[in-house]
Parts: structure tokens; C-alpha cells; sequence
């Protein structure tokens, strides 16, 4: 762990922010405390140097808790932040989680309760912030199924990415199936090898599972590898246009599977080409993803309503789907026909399989 | 430790969400409220201007909307276009 990290504490009240000094004297990774009494002075803070961990309280004059928690996770999305508060509402609870805070915690009132604190707050310094395969940082998933069946065990994983989830069935050390989205076997653990990040949980090993797979894991592994070069280089002899030629068609053919019209994408940062699958009027259409993003975020900000989820939108000849994904966003047609709840289920999956 | 009382200090009110609907006309003036008068006219003002101004973008963009709902983490946001003007609906997302 990092000796220098730095947590940040926000109150307006300078007596309790000498006590919050106080006590997070006793953590035992001894980082650098820091203070601000206002909003705008600890975000200030926050641009000058890299803290680890935001201590907010919720009720302050001029910027209160959640419009600085509303900054912070736009411009620090790094930032580990805790809400320390007197104010036991749920609703206050519930719109700071979906803020994304780390943790809320009523101000302690016991030694206990805070020593209790104090913990929480040092697992919270502890954590890494890489990405990669949650439970196990930094290592792919390729790297655990093999470390899993070098070690001869028996066992089921159970992985998610966004909507997709996959499961598979390793038995004393060999890989006998693999499930994920309609397909099984060979196919779907391809199909889950190639998606990059995830969280993962091991289930209990499933001993009377039917095998489908016979070939060993080092040589599925190598072929997946192989499979996946080649989808991210062009195949020999292949030019860069006739490998975004492929892409292209085989994002066009999920589109069509699922039964959408056309999407279109626009990168959020402004100089970004947009791309369109399926209509030829992306520039104008992504001009409005662009504006309804912003427009979005000055309400989010002004109403305190937490960070965009989707918007579903409709009008005479279709419905849309407007999701923000990691560096863009994406709008998705479908039929007026198609059913409200199954086109929002479906975007997502179309979205996290074309990203990835 | 008794640490309860030192944290009872006065600080002013935090904003609740905005929860009901409103109608407005198509220079964004609010005709109908049902929203609580205690939450400021001035915040439900520029959701309606906000509102407004992204379905005349849409139809800029050939994409013209006659209903949209912005899901936030915390409040849905549900307009329907009425000549010019819309109809919004706020309501406020259910706990965790």
C-alpha cells in the first residue's frame, strides 16, 4: 500500500474537523490528513493533488454533500468517497449510494462504532484500483482458469460482464463445459475468453455435470488467444479496411439478431468521430447524443438526481435507447413494435458485446 | 462517549427530490404544478427549459420525440411534447 496517501475531509464545522484529524491519527496506514470547511475549497483541493479517500458530510451551507459527491464522481472517478453524516433518511442514504460512494456512515457515537469506522475507512485505503478480473486484480481470466486447473480443483465459475453472464465447470482440474447467452461448450467459452473485464464468483463444483468439452484447457486457451488476435489484428493478408470491413459486418449481424434498426455512437470527446451502423445520418444524430449529454448532466447537477442511467426515448416510427458506455455513448433504434422493457434488456447486451 | 450531542448542531436543510408533474407551455412557463411549493420554482424552471430545449434539438437532428424518460440513479424524468410545450412528470427512484 501506497505510505502516502491522502484523504480529504469535508465539513463545515472546524471543530469537528479537528476531531476527524483526531481519530484518523489512529489508522494504521498513518496517511496524510487533509481539510477543507467548503465545497468549492476541496475541490479545489482535489485538482491540486491525487487524494485517495473523500470524507463528505452531507449538510453544508452554499454547496451541501451531494452536489460536491456529484462532482467529484464526474471528475475523480478514482477518488474513494464516504459520506459521514448526522442525517438518518433513507432517501438521503439512497441518493448518496447512488452517487456512488463507498460507504455512508452516521457519525459515530460510541468508540466501537468508531473504531469500527476507522476499519472500514482502512480496508478502503487498502483497496487496489486496478482494473482487470475483480477478486483477482490484474490477472485475466485466461491466467485464473489456468491457475484453477493446475491445481487440480473442482469447481464452477460464475462470470458477469454488464448483462452477460457465463458460467464454467472445471473437475479435477480439466475444463468439462462452459454455458453463456444461448450457446455451450467450446463456443460459449470462447465467448466468455473474450470479454475483458468482469467480476467473477467460484460456485460449488458440479461433479454430475454432463462434459461437453474434451479438449484440454491449454490448448482451448491457446486457440481462444489465437481467435482473439486475430480479431483485433488483421488476419494475414488482410488490409486494415477489410478487417474493419469484417467488424463492421459482424456488428451489424448481433444489430440485426436482436432485431434493432441502427446505432449510432458518439465518443464524448468532442474532436471523436461518431459511427453509424445501419443509417447514414450519424453526424446530425450524434450532435444531440452530444447535447442531450450535457443537457442531462445540468439537470442531473442542478436537481441532485445522480449520475445518468439510460434514456428511453420514442416518437411515431421508432424507440430509442440512449446509454452512456465508458468513453461513449450509444443510441440504439428499435421498432415501435418492440417491447419497452426488452429493447432496454437488449441495448445493454448489444452494447457490452460490441464494447467488448 | 456521549459524541451524539456534539453532532447536533443547526445546518441548514437539504434538498429533497422533486416528486409530481408539471405542464408547461412552449416558452418554457410553468401552467400546472403538482411538485411541493417547497421546492424552489426556479429549479423546476430550467428542468422545463432543459426539457424543452432537448426535444426542439431532436427535432434539429431530424429525430423529432414526442416522449422521452431520463432514468437517473436517483429521479426519472418523464416528458411527453403537447404543442410546443410538454408535460413533465418527476418522480423520485425507489430506495437501494
Amino acid at each position: 500500500m501506497d505510505a502516502q496517501q491522502k484523504i480529504l475531509i469535508l465539513d463545515d464545522d472546524p471543530v469537528f474537523l479537528e476531531l476527524y484529524k483526531e481519530w484518523l491519527a489512529q489508522l494504521p496506514s498513518k496517511p496524510e490528513i487533509h481539510t477543507s470547511t467548503s465545497g468549492a475549497r476541496a475541490l479545489a483541493l482535489l485538482e491540486a493533488d491525487p487524494f485517495r479517500v473523500l470524507i463528505c458530510d452531507l449538510k453544508m451551507p452554499k454547496m451541501d454533500g451531494l452536489q460536491v459527491l456529484s462532482i467529484v464522481r464526474r471528475r475523480f472517478p478514482e477518488l474513494r468517497t464516504v459520506v459521514m453524516t448526522g442525517v438518518q433518511d433513507e432517501e438521503f442514504r439512497s441518493r448518496a449510494y447512488a452517487l456512488g460512494v463507498d460507504l455512508f456512515w452516521l457519525k459515530p457515537d460510541t468508540q466501537q462504532n468508531m473504531q469500527m469506522f476507522l476499519e472500514c475507512l482502512e480496508s478502503l485505503l487498502g483497496r487496489d484500483n486496478e482494473s482487470g478480473f475483480r477478486g483477482i486484480q490484474s490477472k485475466s481470466l485466461m491466467d485464473i482458469l489456468q491457475m484453477e486447473c493446475l491445481s487440480q480443483s473442482s469447481t464452477v465459475f460464475r462470470i458477469t460482464r454488464g448483462s452477460l453472464v457465463g458460467k464454467i465447470w472445471i473437475l479435477n482440474g480439466d475444463l468439462i463445459d462452459a454455458e453463456t447467452e444461448g450457446a455451450r461448450g467450446e463456443a460459449a467459452f470462447r465467448r466468455i475468453l473474450g470479454w475483458k473485464s468482469g467480476t467473477f464468483e467460484t460456485l460449488p463444483a458440479e461433479p454430475e455435470r454432463e462434459r461437453t468439452i474434451t479438449k484440454s484447457i491449454n490448448a482451448l486457451l491457446l486457440e481462444t488467444a489465437q481467435a482473439m488476435d486475430e480479431i483485433s489484428n488483421p488476419m494475414e493478408g488482410e488490409s486494415p479496411e477489410e478487417a474493419e470491413h469484417r467488424k463492421t459486418v459482424w456488428r451489424l449481424a448481433t444489430l440485426t439478431r436482436e432485431g434493432g434498426e441502427w446505432v449510432v455512437t458518439a465518443p464524448n470527446d468532442p474532436k471523436g468521430t461518431p459511427e453509424g451502423w445501419g443509417t447514414q445520418s450519424e453526424a446530425e444524430l450524434a450532435d444531440w447524443m452530444r447535447y442531450a449529454n450535457d443537457a442531462v448532466q445540468r439537470l442531473s447537477e442542478k436537481v441532485e438526481a445522480g449520475p445518468l442511467s439510460h434514456i428511453r426515448a420514442q416518437n411515431l416510427d421508432r424507440k430509442l435507447v440512449f446509454m452512456p458506455a465508458k468513453n461513449k455513448t450509444f443510441l440504439v433504434s428499435w421498432p415501435t413494435s418492440s417491447d419497452a422493457g426488452a429493447i432496454f434488456e437488449k441495448s445493454k447486451k448489444l452494447i457490452t458485446t460490441w464494447d467488448s | 462517549m456521549g459524541l451524539l450531542n456534539l453532532f447536533a448542531k443547526p445546518r441548514p436543510a437539504l434538498q429533497r427530490l422533486p416528486s409530481g408533474s408539471m405542464t408547461v407551455d412552449r416558452e418554457g412557463h410553468i401552467v400546472t404544478c403538482t411538485v411541493s411549493s417547497s421546492y424552489p420554482v426556479d429549479i423546476l424552471e430550467e428542468v422545463a427549459d432543459e426539457v424543452l430545449r432537448l426535444f426542439a434539438e431532436a427535432r434539429k437532428a431530424h429525430l423529432p420525440l414526442s416522449e422521452f424518460r431520463i432514468h437517473f440513479a436517483s429521479l426519472h424524468i418523464t416528458a411527453r411534447e403537447a404543442r410546443g410545450g410538454a408535460f413533465i412528470f418527476l418522480s423520485p427512484a425507489g430506495p437501494l
